[in-house]
């Protein structure tokens, strides 16, 4: 126990935040309604990952990691506009961002 | 000792903010909780001595993601509301599978990587320099591909939210909204197709 607070916190401490975070994450998706609080939760996940990643690069002592993380934080803004410009969309054709909104094409 | 202190208020700032984003029954709200995560995981990127990453979390996501999301959260809202509820389905289904999830990772990781203590790893701290000759160098190809992306990723956006022709939107009804009718043919469209 001593050696543990001695030695402070490393990768198993930081990947378990960011299961913890991920977890939170996969609940919003499953139990938000609203299309921008659904992408909120994504984001939450995909900020999971980068913390997952920046650690690991920390571990091994490499930059590998940390370029990796730049990479999926651009790839995450990309995907939030797109998403955010269909959720104007839905909003525009159906007045209302519920998730279950566009459902005219369920057959 | 004091790094445990460090990661515990981390944790603790990640935790309470994500929680509040998912429960949260304001949008507004919502938003705005996951801008106090994401500067928090900023935090934890400069602990993890990842600086420059850490600048462009700020930069990007509370700068650039927060901005959007707050746009459209104000133009998706009804007009004369005050906050904007967001309900949400029962809780069961989202708690399991978080729990599920959770106790995947949570083993593999308990089992796989040691708590404490980062080994002989070298620190990586103070190398951003470094990190620009990889981008420019080994990984030119993808971040030439990542620009590309980008672009289209902004003109789909464009696409996607313009109007068509300039058209106004159709007058917000109310009652009409859902199921949207069905478009009729213009009359004398209608009148034309008869006679020809």
């Amino acid at each position: 126990m001593n050696e543990i607070l001695a030695q402070g916190p490393g990768p198993g401490a930081w990947m378990l935040l960011a299961a913890l975070l991920f977890a939170i994450g996969v609940y919003g998706v499953l139990t938000r309604r609203n299309l921008v609080a659904i992408l909120v939760s994504v984001e939450l996940m995909a900020n999971a990952v980068n913390l997952n990643l920046v650690t690991l690069s920390r571990t091994h002592g490499s930059l590998t990691g940390q370029s990796f993380a730049l990479f999926t934080i651009a790839l995450t803004v990309a995907e939030v506009v797109v998403g955010l410009a269909l959720v104007i969309l839905v909003h525009r054709t159906h007045r209302d961002i519920d998730a279950d909104a566009p459902s005219r094409l369920r057959g | 000792m004091l790094s445990w202190l460090a990661f515990l208020v981390v944790a603790a700032v990640l935790l309470t903010g994500a929680i509040k984003a998912v429960t949260s029954a304001d949008l507004v709200h919502t938003v705005l909780w996951l801008a106090f995560v994401l500067v928090g995981t900023a935090v934890a990127y400069v602990v993890l001595q990842a600086d420059f990453l850490a600048a462009v979390q700020v930069l990007l996501y509370t700068g650039g993601v927060i901005t959007l999301m707050l746009f459209a959260v104000m133009l998706t809202r009804r007009r004369g509301e005050a906050g904007v509820p967001s309900p949400s389905r029962g809780p069961w289904r989202g708690l399991s599978a978080g729990l599920a999830v959770l106790l995947l990772v949570a083993t593999a990781v308990i089992r796989t990587v040691p708590l404490a203590g980062w080994g002989s790893a070298k620190p990586v701290g103070g190398r951003s320099a470094e990190l620009g000759a990889r981008f420019l160098g080994e990984l030119a190809l993808p971040f030439e591909v990542l620009s590309l992306l980008l672009l289209a990723a902004m003109i789909g956006a464009i696409v996607l939210a313009r109007r068509e022709g300039g058209r106004r939107p159709a007058p917000l009804r109310r009652q009409a909204a859902l199921p949207i009718p069905e478009p009729a043919p213009a009359p004398d469209e209608a009148a034309h197709g008869r006679s020809k």
